[in-house]
């Protein structure tokens, strides 16, 4: 710890910060712009400027940036010094001079770092009469919008964009007033974090093109704590509605997870919670017997039929513990396909049955080696590829921090790393994203990275001969060994058993060596880890082979569109042999078309649950806002099918029914408050005490303000009112702190800048490693069925995953469905680079243009995941079948 | 009087060969120095009492100091020569690199040894063509020659030396911004610590030093630094400086003189005094970014600690008088809009400020000044103090402004009043 003096009272701070983070971690106002918790300090804008003083008897002092300034034992500075006051007001009046009058009309308007700072400065006269410096915009792409003549400079978008998300078509250009942000031509931005920018920017330079279709000023959103359903790794988002519309979806600050930052598909991927497809009303296919739809299904539940479920990855852990409790354990069937199954269900044994941990997300940044194992993280998990781009930073940083430079002085550290990155060592069937920083690549296919696998393992075991130095296994094996904190990477991508375990044997046998070393698995979607953990009695193909054996069941489908995750062919038979099919979804598909009753479920917007990400961290979300429709949480929907009641029971009476049942998750009571939860008497407002408009909105309906909606199923309210300080970490609908409008008031939510919220990061581990855990698992021999060619997923951050795949702006990114060979394979087929190639196998034919990739191995054919065309098909198969045109 | 550096430049203005270099007792001070072992050269330096001649007047020897040496030391240093010239009213590199490029290459040499560095640069203005190509000739002569490459003259020392042309951007002056340059990044400069001593070119120790003080370097060795003490007229450091001046005097030039002659004697004696029909009414001592000078100032010694007091700085050395039929505020405006074009744009102060000064000058110049414009100028002078920016640019920029506010304040209420440019006709 060391003593400083702000203002001449002495506080406490913990070594090594600057004076800047210091200042701010106490609670005090400092404007900042280029400062960023993240992205640390480089002294460009100085607007956190502040006298500093040698020591108690120098009374004259000297203006220094606080950000650049080492916060030691004696460090004395003063934040209120007239001096220091007046150049900051006097930086923020030179930073507005080029700064346009249009907050009214700009999409930052109410929640701008730039406003913030510029009132908390004190500058408000602008004495600048001369022309403004103008710039021409860009079009960005579906994501971002670009106004260059926002721009303050604070050279943050540049630095987050390129330095820390590893982007290359992003830059700074021209200099003096003229520096411009952009690309060097208009384009989409490619970096799959490009979205970040709308917060990291303190202005309105890069706003959100999805809010703008449909904007809406902070105050006047609905706002609740929410949790991605991209993928897998649950990271934190706030969504905000009005009028009945997701508005957009922002970070929600985790520690222990996402941090700062979300990828573009979390961040845009919500539009199809609007979507025209969305089912909202009780339907049924015959109304002869009524229309009451409920009733109808009721009676059915009531009749006590033969039923079966088919649950969802994509469903939070109460809706499938309902539908679990509706059909009983041994007719409850995960809705996807066995492979898939098998390789979820292999993470979670090896997790919870072998020896090593898994760090959260944010851990990963800070190891200091990494092996991949056949995971394209970048699409699968790109939140993963970007904690890996800040950990292959962490052994070259080490040379700047032996020059004593700080941890805080960015500029400077990449000055002595350089293009230094590493070690990481990546091993897939296909050249990926990371090897943009890796340090040595291998492609195979799955047998072969197997074999190079189970070779690493074995040189760490038993150490080995020194072999050739470009030997892949050898270089890997080496540098783990030599690691203090070794990760290995891997998940279920190639959807492989074997894969998975073959990392954690690597993981078990560095573990054994004494190593800190964590294993992260990727898992293929939001609630993957929470449906295996609450146990499934098979696949759907089981529940498929079921229903064509006994004909009389009643299925009932949550949350799973059957034609994404099986064959038509498969599908049709399921539809036609099962005798009633009830469907509870959130979209129109090409099952809803077949149902014979479909209960409207809510998203993530309209829904309260719990997810398990793929660290078996429990997270809760909570419903946005209440439809004006017959939408309901899918669990509310089983709830009353199981216990034929008008009304649901409460969402914490669902919960304590599976906590009480299911002893792994006990733990999920202390997730969050529950629904009783009163800070005084008071709830907590999803809506900031600025909300305008709700007495005239629904004016064209009804001159009466209706009353507003009640949420019996958590301690947030749907309006303004309730208790505006600080909720409960899990809580936390929105960041607002009194003259911290924007997103930067998460610092006020924090113990110290960058650290924990108050009270804790939310979320509760249910895997912990089992230290007399296993350290190795048998592999069985990897057997192909068959064919020379192996079939492998090419996942795409845009579009293999179904439901954001659906939203508008996600939609012009997903490209073209393309199979992808070398050109050797393209050559032994005879076909042509912009030709077409039907590969078979039993039960699929697809025909797809060409796509040539020759870091494949030449027997390794891709089909990318989920695609138009592809759903269904089942990865990884082998074929002989392909032919070219 | 001794004139080490010039004296042996030949009047049509042609370089030297590396023959007529070493038979003015050329690469003599490299050849002693690598008898020596690096510390006793960076000793002899020390003695010189040699300050660094780009305009901040540092001692040479002790920037040098700060470099790690011994076995523990990074195994790649670097040295780089400042050639970057671009202050304006300053073309005394030019001289040095353009007639005797050997010199310079010499000084470089012995430095490098001296840090140990195994790679050097000469990073050299963009609009310099004349100097770039005779760089290149004798940097072959010197391979040749076995004064650079591997093995040196069989002292088992090896450096490498190569020209860098810069892009043409005044900031690539800043030391760190010329690393920064010379690494093909944005010419931006960086924050210290740590100094370039420590993480300089690719993060490496680097030193980075001034023409004119490399070409000082074989004379300190070959001379010894006891001679070259006594060449000084100054306390504060030793050896020649190159005066110049441009303007409306009679011989507009560039003289080695000591270090410490005085002003007077360098304008009226060696310059001629002013053309007739003008007289002096102010003069920048070392470049567009000193403070203005006065006839006042006649008595000051042009070193380092005298025109500091003086409330100025010597700069490069190189004066640009001002007459009596220019006008302040012009000049003021064209030094400020040189400035603010040269501004790299990272922080604030100097990227909205100089901007914002030079419209309010040009306002003046066209008559559109207001009353408050005098307060905003000295606004912008508080606001660009150093410190404040980031590197020494803007605070350099206000330098002449802030004492032409001083000593012309006259001028820049006229301007306003009248809503004219008396000196425009």
């Amino acid at each position: 710890m060391a003593k400083i003096y702000i203002d001449n009272i002495e506080y406490e701070v913990p070594d090594g910060k600057n004076m800047l983070d210091a200042c701010v971690s106490l609670g005090m106002d400092l404007p900042y712009f280029c400062w960023h918790p993240k992205l640390h300090s480089v002294g460009a804008c100085r607007q956190c400027a502040v006298m500093s003083y040698r020591d108690e008897n120098d009374t004259r002092g000297r203006i220094t940036m606080a950000c650049m300034l080492d916060a030691n034992d004696g460090t004395r500075i003063s934040i209120d010094a007239q001096q220091a006051k007046d150049f900051r007001a006097g930086n923020i009046e030179s930073l507005m001079i080029n700064h346009p009058h249009d907050c009214a009309v700009c999409d930052e308007g109410g929640e701008c770092h730039l406003q913030d700072m510029t009132v908390m400065s004190g500058h408000n006269y602008r004495r600048y009469r001369f022309q403004k410096r103008t710039h021409i915009n860009q079009d960005l792409g579906p994501f971002i919008n670009h106004e260059m003549n926002r721009c303050i400079q604070c050279y943050r978008c540049v630095r987050f964009y390129n330095d820390y998300a590893g982007g290359g078509d992003f830059g700074v250009f021209a200099s003096s007033g003229r520096v411009y942000f952009g690309r060097s031509e208009e384009g989409t931005l490619e970096s799959e974090f490009s979205g970040n920018l709308v917060e990291v920017c303190p202005t309105g330079v890069f706003t959100d093109k999805t809010l703008h279709k449909h904007y809406t000023r902070k105050w006047d959103l609905t706002s609740s704590p929410s949790i991605c359903h991209g993928c897998s790794l649950g990271c934190n988002i706030l969504s905000s509605e009005r009028y009945g519309k997701v508005r957009r979806v922002m970070t929600r600050f985790n520690g222990d997870v996402n941090g700062y930052f979300l990828c573009d598909r979390g961040r845009f991927g919500y539009e199809y919670v609007n979507d025209e497809k969305r089912l909202t009303r009780l339907a049924q296919k015959d109304n002869s017997k009524g229309s009451d739809v409920i009733s109808s299904v009721k009676n059915i539940v009531a009749s006590n039929p033969k039923m079966i479920g088919i649950c969802s990855p994509r469903a939070s852990l109460e809706s499938n513990f309902m539908l679990k409790q509706l059909v009983g354990a041994d007719n409850f069937y995960n809705g996807i396909p066995t492979i898939e199954n098998d390789v979820v269900n292999e993470v979670l044994e090896v997790l919870t049955n072998g020896s090593v941990k898994t760090p959260s997300l944010a851990e990963i940044e800070s190891y200091d080696t990494i092996f991949v194992l056949g995971e394209d993280v970048t699409n699968t998990s790109p939140m993963i590829a970007l904690a890996l781009r800040q950990a292959v930073k962490n052994q070259p940083n080490e040379k700047a921090f032996a020059l004593k430079i700080q941890h805080w002085n960015d500029a400077a550290i990449r000055e002595v790393v350089q293009d230094e990155k590493g070690p990481l060592y990546v091993a897939t069937p296909y050249a990926t994203k990371m090897e943009e920083v890796s340090t040595l690549n291998l492609h195979g296919d799955t047998s072969q990275l197997l074999n190079t696998g189970n070779k690493i393992h074995d040189f760490i075991v038993k150490g080995g001969e020194h072999q050739a130095d470009d030997d892949f296994a050898f270089r890997v094996a080496n540098a783990l060994t030599l690691s203090k904190k070794p990760l290995i990477v891997s998940g279920c991508g190639m959807m492989s058993k074997e894969i998975v375990r073959c990392a954690m044997n690597i993981a078990g046998a560095l573990k054994s060596s004494g190593k800190d070393v964590g294993i992260v698995y990727s898992v293929p979607e939001v609630n993957s880890m929470g449906v295996a953990m609450l146990g499934t009695a098979g696949s759907i193909d089981d529940a498929m082979r079921r229903v064509s054996e006994e004909k009389d069941i009643t299925a009932f489908i949550l949350e799973t569109d059957l034609f994404y995750r099986a064959s038509s062919k498969d599908v049709e038979n399921f539809l036609h042999n099962s005798q009633n099919t009830i469907i509870i979804d959130s979209m129109e598909n090409e099952s809803t078309q077949y149902a014979d009753y479909i209960l409207p479920a809510g998203t993530f917007a309209e829904s309260t649950g719990t997810m398990v990400n793929n660290e078996g961290r429990a997270q809760r979300y909570y419903q946005v806002f209440k439809p004006n429709n017959d939408i309901k949480s899918s669990w509310a929907w089983l709830d009353i099918l199981i216990h034929q009641g008008e009304e649901a029971r409460s969402f914490d009476t669902v919960l304590g029914d599976m906590i009480s049942q299911i002893e792994r998750f006990a733990n999920i009571i202390n997730l969050a408050p529950n629904a009783d939860y009163r800070i005084g008497t008071q709830k907590i407002p999803r809506e900031s005490h600025r909300y305008s408009g709700r007495t005239s909105m629904n004016a064209n309906v009804s001159v009466h303000e209706p009353m507003p909606p009640k949420d019996e199923d958590s301690p947030l309210s749907y309006t303004m009112e309730g208790y505006h300080g600080q909720p409960p970490s899990a809580d936390i609908p929105f960041f607002w702190s009194p003259g911290w409008n924007s997103v930067q008031s998460i610092n006020k939510y924090q113990i110290e800048v960058g650290g924990p919220l108050h009270g804790g990061n939310p979320g509760i581990r249910l895997i912990e490693p089992n230290d007399n855990g296993k350290s190795y698992f048998e592999i069985e021999k990897n057997s192909k069925n068959g064919g020379k060619y192996e079939v492998l997923p090419r996942w795409q951050i845009f579009g293999s995953e179904e439901l954001t795949s659906k939203s508008q702006a996600i939609v012009k990114r997903i490209e073209e469905s393309k199979v992808s060979v070398s050109s050797n394979t393209l050559q032994s087929i005879g076909a042509d680079a912009n030709g077409m190639i039907t590969i078979n196998n039993e039960k699929y034919s697809v025909t797809l243009p060409v796509y040539v990739d020759n870091s494949l191995p030449d027997h390794v054919i891709l089909l990318p995941y989920g695609l138009k065309g592809i759903s269904g098909l089942r990865f990884p198969f082998y074929t002989d079948v392909i032919i070219g045109k | 009087m001794d004139r080490p550096l010039t004296e042996h430049i030949k009047n049509d203005g042609s370089p030297l060969s590396l023959k007529e270099y070493e038979a003015t007792g050329g690469y003599e001070g490299l050849r002693k120095a690598l008898k020596l072992t690096p510390a006793e050269v960076l000793n002899v330096v020390k003695e010189s009492k040699l300050r660094g001649r780009g305009g901040a007047g540092f001692p040479t020897a002790m920037k040098w100091s700060f470099v790690p040496m011994g076995d523990n030391a990074p195994p790649v240093k670097y040295l780089v020569a400042n050639g970057d010239e671009m202050e304006p009213g300053t073309f005394k590199d030019r001289l040095l690199i353009e007639c005797n490029p050997h010199q310079l290459i010499e000084g470089m040499i012995i430095s490098a040894y001296t840090i140990g560095a195994s790679m050097s640069y000469i990073f050299l203005r963009w609009a310099y063509h004349l100097a770039a190509k005779r760089v290149l000739e004798a940097l072959d002569e010197a391979y040749k020659a076995g004064y650079l490459g591997k093995n040196i003259l069989g002292s088992g020392y090896s450096l490498d030396m190569d020209l860098h042309t810069s892009v043409g951007r005044y900031i690539c002056g800043e030391e760190t911004a010329l690393l920064n340059a010379l690494e093909g990044k944005r010419a931006n400069p960086r924050n210290k610590p740590p100094f370039p001593q420590v993480s300089g070119l690719f993060g490496k120790p680097t030193i980075v030093n001034n023409i004119e003080t490399y070409c000082n370097i074989p004379h300190i060795l070959a001379k010894g630094p006891e001679w070259y003490v006594s060449i000084s007229k100054s306390e504060g450091g030793g050896g020649t400086k190159l005066y110049g001046a441009s303007g409306k005097v009679k011989r507009p030039a560039i003289w080695e003189l000591p270090l410490g002659t005085t002003l007077g004697e360098i304008i009226e004696e060696h310059a001629g005094g002013m053309q007739d029909g003008y007289k002096l009414r102010g003069l920048l001592p070392g470049g567009a970014s000193t403070d203005f000078l006065t006839p006042e100032h006649y008595n000051i010694k042009m070193d380092f600690e005298e025109v500091a007091k003086a409330g100025s700085r010597m700069g490069t050395g190189t004066i640009i008088v001002m007459d009596d039929k220019t006008c302040p505020v012009g000049m003021c405006l064209n030094l400020e809009q040189f400035f603010a074009q040269e501004s790299c744009g990272w922080c604030t102060p100097c990227r909205e400020g100089l901007p914002w000064t030079a419209k309010i000058l040009l306002a003046l110049e066209e008559g559109r000044g207001t009353p408050e414009d005098i307060d905003h100028l000295i606004h912008h002078t508080h606001y660009m103090a150093p410190g404040n920016t980031f590197c020494a640019l803007a605070p350099g920029a206000m330098e002449p402004l802030q004492s032409a506010l001083k000593y012309f304040r006259e001028d820049f209420e006229e301007h306003i009043h009248t809503h004219r440019c008396k000196y425009h006709h």
